[in-house]
């Protein structure tokens, strides 16, 4: 398999008048070609920040790219000039985005927006145009496809509407789909249709996907790895097995214990984290989850824990100085030296 | 027609045949025959005193409205509510208010339900001076600063101002102003959706923990089926406005007969991929039909996997399937087609 996207020390920040915001701050993945990832943390904790960087659509001022490298098909991103980054965001990677900011425009039929889209990334005529977008409507599972184009906006249902921001983003067949949240506002009926869309899309066209969501448990069924964000940081990641079966951050382990499953016997209690996720302008020496941990030991109070294999899963890694211990039944390391 | 015979102890909540339709302007133009909203049509049910029953069903379905009719802050088009024997919708207004001191609701946005000029103590004092529950000031600070422990917030916060506080501590105040008045019964609308997940085991087991203590009945709405789950007793199922299926929470998760909430349940994401690439996904198509003209016989008939054409003429009547479990489909029960 060769690696589609390398995203190396990432660090995207918000100057505010008098303080910095360390949206992203230090993220490092890689996508291979024909795979499927899952960027998964809480509300606030750099997801959509780490995609737009990716896409260089970070509005300067306020934000700005600070660190890193992110490499895409050999070429690294933040050297491109804004003409290749059009070219690239057309061509190669295709975004569904979180807030409707491309969202569609209610006074265009659907025909008009999809034909326009094809149009201004694959040099065709502007019948050719809009036979793709028949095509992309299908493909997206409109059926009828044909017969819907002349629709507008609000002749779509919420779940139809993700659709058709899904076939924009595939209308110029790229190698790479990054959707923010796609079912957030869907019902669960409604989001399992798109989740298997999106599955579909990526296998019969054998391009890669990253998912980005707050719930664990929408991503189990649809992706091949996980990577698990807090605080501007990755925390944890490995493949889909690893993270649901072994998990060894104490915020994945949290996060994993907080919801009720429908596949567990009803139990009585859940066990909630903690306190609140840190500021990110205000960071706390350390551990940035240290605040939240029942796990926490004196050393991760002065030193921030690096991203390091654990166990012996392929390519499980947490930040987390006690992630690679031997646990007990309740999850403390076993012999290592707690406080309190 | 609702389980009472299987059942001695008496409801403190019934609810019988309760419609509320919401007229539409069609073009801007408000017109005389107007067309409606069906966001409840005909429902009946029951609850107990002490119990939790769940309100589940996808977006539109009608659980905000079904709500808000059981508190009266709708008046419901048709049918009746009863609280503890009393039809709510005979009552004046002050007696109305006499009762809101005894059912209260819990709202879905901690962001906006709180008002942004009063401080958390005064948010959470006002119902206690309206219902004139204590005499002096100092004593409604006292119960005030009660509260606030009880629900796990610091007496010390009570002169912040909404926005000082996070979404998990929003929805604290909010609950510590719905018990205040030391109400019997709270309708809880999606009371930890909006929270992040890492928040939301702390107000489910706050929930949980004050329902023991004070003996509380609720109404739990919530689209999130593994929450509901968790903490109900009994389950209602609806779907544009009418109810499919009510039943014991475990039967409903187990032994669900309504195919739709066959599909409902198969679609919650189980955070488990061995338990996910084994389970069976029923894939509902197309989506929820429009209120306003919703279709004929049984609504559901249009994405229904099992339907067949007597579906599109009959309206399936609620009917108890076995005990305590009542199901509306045709294609369910004794004299299933
Ligand atoms: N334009 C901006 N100006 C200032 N701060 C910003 C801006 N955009 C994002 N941030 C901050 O960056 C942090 C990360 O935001 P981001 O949108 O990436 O979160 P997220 O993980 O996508 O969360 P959610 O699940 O709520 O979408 C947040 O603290 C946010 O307040
Ligand atoms: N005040 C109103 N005026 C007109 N229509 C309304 C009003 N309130 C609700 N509706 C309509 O009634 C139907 C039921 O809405 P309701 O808010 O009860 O659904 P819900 O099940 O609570 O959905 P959600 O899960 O999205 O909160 C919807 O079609 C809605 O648009
Ligand atoms: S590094 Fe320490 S504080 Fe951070 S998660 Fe690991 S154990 Fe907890
Ligand atoms: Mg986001
Ligand atoms: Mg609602």
């Amino acid at each position: 398999m060769t690696t589609l996207l390398e995203v190396e020390n990432l660090k995207t920040h918000f100057f505010a008048r008098n303080s910095v915001i360390k949206a992203v701050d230090g993220v490092t993945f890689d996508l291979e070609e024909g795979e499927s990832l899952a960027l998964v943390g809480e509300s606030g904790c750099g997801k959509s920040v780490t995609a737009m960087s990716i896409m260089r659509l970070i509005p300067n001022p306020p934000g700005k790219i600070v660190g890193g490298s992110i490499r895409f098909m050999g070429q690294d991103l933040l050297q491109a000039d804004e003409a290749t980054m059009r070219g690239i965001r057309g061509n190669k990677i295709g975004m569904v985005f979180q807030e409707p900011m491309t969202s569609l425009n209610p006074v265009l039929s659907i025909e008009r927006q999809l034909s326009e889209a094809v149009q201004e990334h694959l040099k065709v005529s502007k019948s050719a145009a809009v036979d793709r977008a028949a095509e992309l409507l299908d493909l997206v599972g409109i059926p009828g496809g044909k017969q819907r184009l002349k629709d507008y906006p609000h002749q779509f249902s919420g779940g139809m509407r993700q659709r058709v921001m899904i076939a924009m983003a595939l209308s110029c067949d790229p190698k790479l789909l990054i959707a923010d949240e796609p079912t957030t506002a869907l019902d669960v009926t409604i989001q399992a249709q798109i989740l298997e869309l999106i599955r579909k899309v990526q296998r019969e066209l054998g391009i890669s996907v990253i998912i980005i969501t707050h719930n664990l448990g929408v991503v189990a069924r649809y992706v091949d790895r996980i990577n698990v964000m807090y605080a501007g940081r990755i925390v944890e990641r490995g493949v889909l097995g690893d993270i649901f079966a072994d998990p060894r951050h104490p915020y994945t382990k949290g996060l994993l214990a907080s919801v009720p499953r429908l596949d567990r016997p009803k139990g009585s209690r859940l066990i909630p984290i903690d306190g609140m996720p840190p500021d990110l302008s205000a960071l706390p020496d350390g551990c940035a989850f240290r605040e939240r941990c029942t796990y926490a030991v004196d050393r991760c109070a002065t030193d921030t824990p690096l991203v390091m294999p654990v166990s012996s899963g392929v390519g499980h890694q947490a930040a987390c100085w006690i992630a690679d211990q031997d646990t007990d039944a309740s999850g403390r390391p076993v012999g290592a030296a707690i406080d309190g | 027609m609702v389980d009472q015979s299987t059942d001695p102890s008496p409801a403190l909540v019934t609810v019988s045949n309760v419609k509320k339709y919401f007229p539409v302007n069609s073009r801007g133009i408000l017109q005389r025959n107007a067309q409606y909203v069906r966001a409840v049509d005909d429902v009946s049910f029951t609850i107990k005193r002490g119990e939790t029953l769940g309100l589940v069903g996808e977006s539109g379905s009608g659980k905000s409205t079904l709500g808000r009719c059981i508190v009266q802050l709708h008046k419901q088009t048709e049918g009746q509510i009863k609280f503890d024997g009393v039809e709510l919708s005979t009552l004046g207004n002050k007696e109305m208010r006499t009762m809101r001191r005894r059912i209260n609701m819990i709202f879905q946005d901690p962001y906006s339900s709180l008002s942004p000029r009063m401080t958390a103590g005064g948010i959470i004092g006002e119902p206690i001076e309206i219902h004139k529950l204590t005499g002096s000031s100092a004593e409604v600070r006292d119960r005030v600063e009660e509260l606030l422990r009880i629900v796990g917030l610091n007496p010390y916060m009570a002169d912040r101002y909404p926005h000082e506080f996070s979404g998990g501590q929003r929805q604290r105040i909010g609950i510590a102003r719905a018990i205040a008045a030391e109400p019997e019964f709270i309708v809880a609308d999606e009371p930890v959706s909006a929270l992040d997940v890492s928040i939301q085991a702390q107000v489910i087991n706050l929930m949980q923990d004050l329902q023991e203590r004070f003996n509380l009945t609720y109404l739990l709405i919530a689209h999130d089926l593994s929450v509901v789950r968790h903490i109900s007793d009994r389950v209602a199922v609806m779907y544009l406005g009418k109810l499919m299926e009510i039943a014991p929470c475990d039967d409903l998760y187990e032994t669900p007969l309504h195919p739709y909430t066959q599909a409902l349940l198969s679609a919650v994401p189980v955070p488990d991929p061995k338990v996910e690439l084994e389970r069976e996904h029923i894939v509902l198509q197309g989506d929820i039909p429009s209120p306003i003209s919703p279709p004929s016989g049984c609504v559901f008939h249009t994405r229904c996997p099992i339907a067949v054409a007597e579906c599109a003429m009959t309206v399936p009547p609620l009917r108890e399937v076995a005990p305590g479990h009542m199901t509306a489909c045709l294609r369910v029960g004794p004299d299933a087609i």
